[in-house]
């Protein structure tokens, strides 16, 4: 049973050095670039297709009206292919994350609780507690 | 009459089942771990269901399916943004709130910022939002309600809205975080097991051809091809397509501001968890929204839609298509079957209603509780039984609030209300929240105008937009506007702000930040960013 005490440090002043060396560690700074390389780029691109998406229904009306089977015609099959991309990059992310990041983020997360015990940090407070 | 009684007798029984939740939960909760974060110790697919529960509101039901079935191919615009949206929030936000904070949005910031001010920001823009929110689903249910008993009597709205407003008070009151999460979660299985139904009666009308059923839409809306193409509603003009894509910003980079989202990352055990969730959620909400193609077009091709917006059945909000639409793949008005569905698919749109108002009040009372009464006003000193007693006394406040202004508030567009309080939410709150998770540099006067900055300028384009006034008479003399027709003060020209409201919301906190003489807290940066992509010194799961 953890219960940890009301949260209220009056910011910034106390800090605790374990954050410092696990900042310093390449294996850090692998993990930090493995994320921003994966997501940074992911998320203009599809803000991009989204945009694109929504552009085109506004200023493509030829193009999108265009049928493609039946009555179906490319303004749904473009809307119908953004579920298909959401889709798409969502898995893309999980399979990444659990073979790119999790490993580095549990061994930096080990070396975290190796100097700390299993607790998460009880960041001290002035009076009160629960 | 019958159809009244059984209609009646399933409204009950849903809020019967949530009441029963609310009780049962309301035993295994202790302290304020499992009061706001459920213990964090559900499952990511519990999570994800609840997360789907939680989103899902009655303007994603009834007010898309609504939009379709009167504007065509232009509603599912609705459908795409919210999403996507979801992206933001897996890509950029869940893992690393999880991480980060501990019950509220403000947490987070206030790693490395002032606390004090900021918690009051963020708590106050955590309430407008829930507040607009909650404003959308309480207008909802006094108009299914009152249509459902066929009385278009503005006592029984007013009733109704009042006891909606008593159990959310409830709910919240008595079950906290763990009866809030299972009755989303049972309004989520309810909700998709419902419009499946509906699904796959209408599409075996046109033996599971889209195409036919499309062609049926189209011809009986009598637009012909044109409803199926973008622009039938905001392609009129050029100001109209500006909206259009304003509308579509707030859309996608709205949901991962919203409080009451963000608050489910704090209920699993750990950032995987998170993302498992939202894995789960995505799949869940996309599904669900391909329904609600199938049942705006549907209610386009077999309802008679002009017929019903001519003689007022269907107001031009089309909130009601969907409940019309189950009446009539059930065997039409009148039959039994008719009447079975509609009262099965009004309690899943009530269901769905309570679910989302509990959510809401939880959220926006719990960050009255944390941030402003024990942060700001205790300085940290306030204990746990006191701080789940002033988050009880915050949510019936909440809840009176929403009840009164929910009464006047009856004649504004649901889905428009849940478009606003997107828009809060991307201006004010998803651009602190990246700055704050991705730039070394941010401080707690950026924070402040930006969560400052990004609500003032999304409420304010509101107040002075064609919404509030200045639109004047439908043909048949109906206000389209809020304000009397005789006062105009619009002269922003949009019905939604985000084009303009969202820049600016990233504009000043990057003025703010630079423009500080404060230096950043660059040591508790650093332990955020490691802590946040790590999960060293995360909260841990409560053990039972």
């Amino acid at each position: 049973m953890t219960t940890p005490p009301p949260d209220v440090p009056e910011q910034a002043s106390r800090h605790d050095p374990v954050y410092d060396q696990l900042s310093a560690a390449p294996e850090f700074h692998e993990l930090r670039k493995r994320y921003r390389g994966f997501v940074l780029p992911a998320t203009a691109a599809f803000l991009v297709w989204y945009l694109l998406y929504v552009l085109m229904s506004n200023y493509a009306g030829d193009f999108m009206n265009t049928k493609v089977i039946g009555n179906i015609n490319v303004a749904l099959v473009f809307g119908l292919l953004q579920f298909v991309t959401t889709f798409g990059l969502a898995f893309l992310y999980a399979r990444y994350s659990e073979s790119k990041l999790d490993p580095l983020a549990r061994q930096l997360n080990d070396e975290y609780v190796k100097q700390h015990g299993t607790h998460s940090p009880r960041r001290h407070h002035e009076g009160g507690s629960a | 009459m019958d159809d009244q009684v059984l209609t009646t007798i399933l409204f009950l029984a849903v809020v019967a089942l949530t009441v029963g939740i609310t009780f049962w939960a309301s035993r295994q909760t202790s302290g304020t771990n499992d009061f706001y974060a459920g213990g964090r110790s559900f499952s990511p697919v519990q999570n994800g269901l609840a997360i789907g529960g939680d989103y899902m509101s009655a303007a994603s039901f009834l007010g898309i399916s609504g939009a379709i079935a009167l504007s065509g191919y232009d509603g599912f615009l609705y459908s795409i943004g919210f999403l996507v949206a979801w992206l933001v929030a897996l890509l950029l936000v869940a893992e690393m709130l999880r991480n980060s904070g501990r019950y509220t949005m403000a947490d987070q910031l206030a790693f490395r910022m002032r606390q004090r001010p900021v918690r009051m920001a963020a708590a106050t823009s955590t309430v407008v939002v829930s507040i607009f929110y909650l404003l959308a689903q309480m207008v909802g249910a006094g108009a299914l309600v009152a249509l459902l008993l066929g009385v278009d009597d503005q006592a029984v709205k007013n009733i109704v809205i009042f006891g909606v407003g008593a159990l959310m008070i409830f709910y919240v009151t008595v079950g906290g975080m763990k009866g809030t999460t299972w009755v989303q979660i049972v309004k989520a299985i309810l909700l998709m097991t419902g419009s499946a139904l509906i699904v796959v009666l209408v599409l075996a009308k046109f033996d599971f051809n889209l195409s036919e059923l499309l062609g049926a839409a189209a011809s009986s809306s009598g637009q012909g091809s044109a409803f199926l193409e973008p622009g039938l509603k905001y392609g009129v003009s050029a100001t109209s397509k500006i909206d259009f894509i304003s509308l579509g910003l707030a859309l996608v980079l709205g949901t991962a501001g919203l409080p009451h989202i963000l608050i489910r990352f704090y209920t699993v055990p750990t950032s995987r968890d998170a993302r498992k969730s939202v894995l789960w959620a995505i799949g869940l909400i996309g599904v669900f929204y391909l329904f609600t193609l199938v049942l705006g077009f549907g209610a386009a091709a077999l309802l008679d839609i002009p017929g019903l917006r001519e003689s007022g059945e269907l107001d031009a909000s089309g909130n009601l298509a969907a409940p019309l639409l189950a009446e009539s793949v059930g065997g039409g008005a009148g039959s039994t079957g008719g009447a079975i569905l509609l009262a099965l698919i009004a309690a899943v749109a009530f269901a769905t209603i309570l679910a989302v108002v509990a959510g809401l009040t939880l959220t926006s009372s719990a960050s009255v509780a944390h941030d402003i009464y024990n942060s700001v006003m205790k300085n940290g000193t306030a204990t746990e039984e006191q701080e789940i007693k002033v988050t009880r006394f915050a949510a019936a406040g909440i809840g009176l609030v929403s009840i009164l202004l929910a009464i006047p508030a009856q004649s504004l567009n649901i889905a428009f209300l849940v478009a606003l309080a997107f828009a809060v939410a991307a201006s004010a709150n998803l651009p602190t929240i990246i700055y704050n998770m991705f730039w070394r540099r941010f401080n707690t006067r950026g924070a402040l105008w930006s969560i400052y900055g990004g609500l003032i300028s999304a409420v304010g384009l509101v107040i002075f937009s064609p919404v509030v006034s200045g639109k004047g008479e439908d043909p048949t003399g109906k206000n389209l506007s809020l304000l009397p027709t005789s006062i105009d003060i619009s002269w922003f020209p949009l019905e939604n702000p985000g084009i303009v409201s969202i820049p600016l919301g990233f504009f000043f906190g990057w003025l703010g930040t630079v423009t500080s003489r404060e230096p950043a807290a660059e040591d508790r940066y650093t332990e955020l960013e490691v802590r946040a992509l790590t999960g060293a010194g995360a909260e841990q799961a409560v053990q039972h």
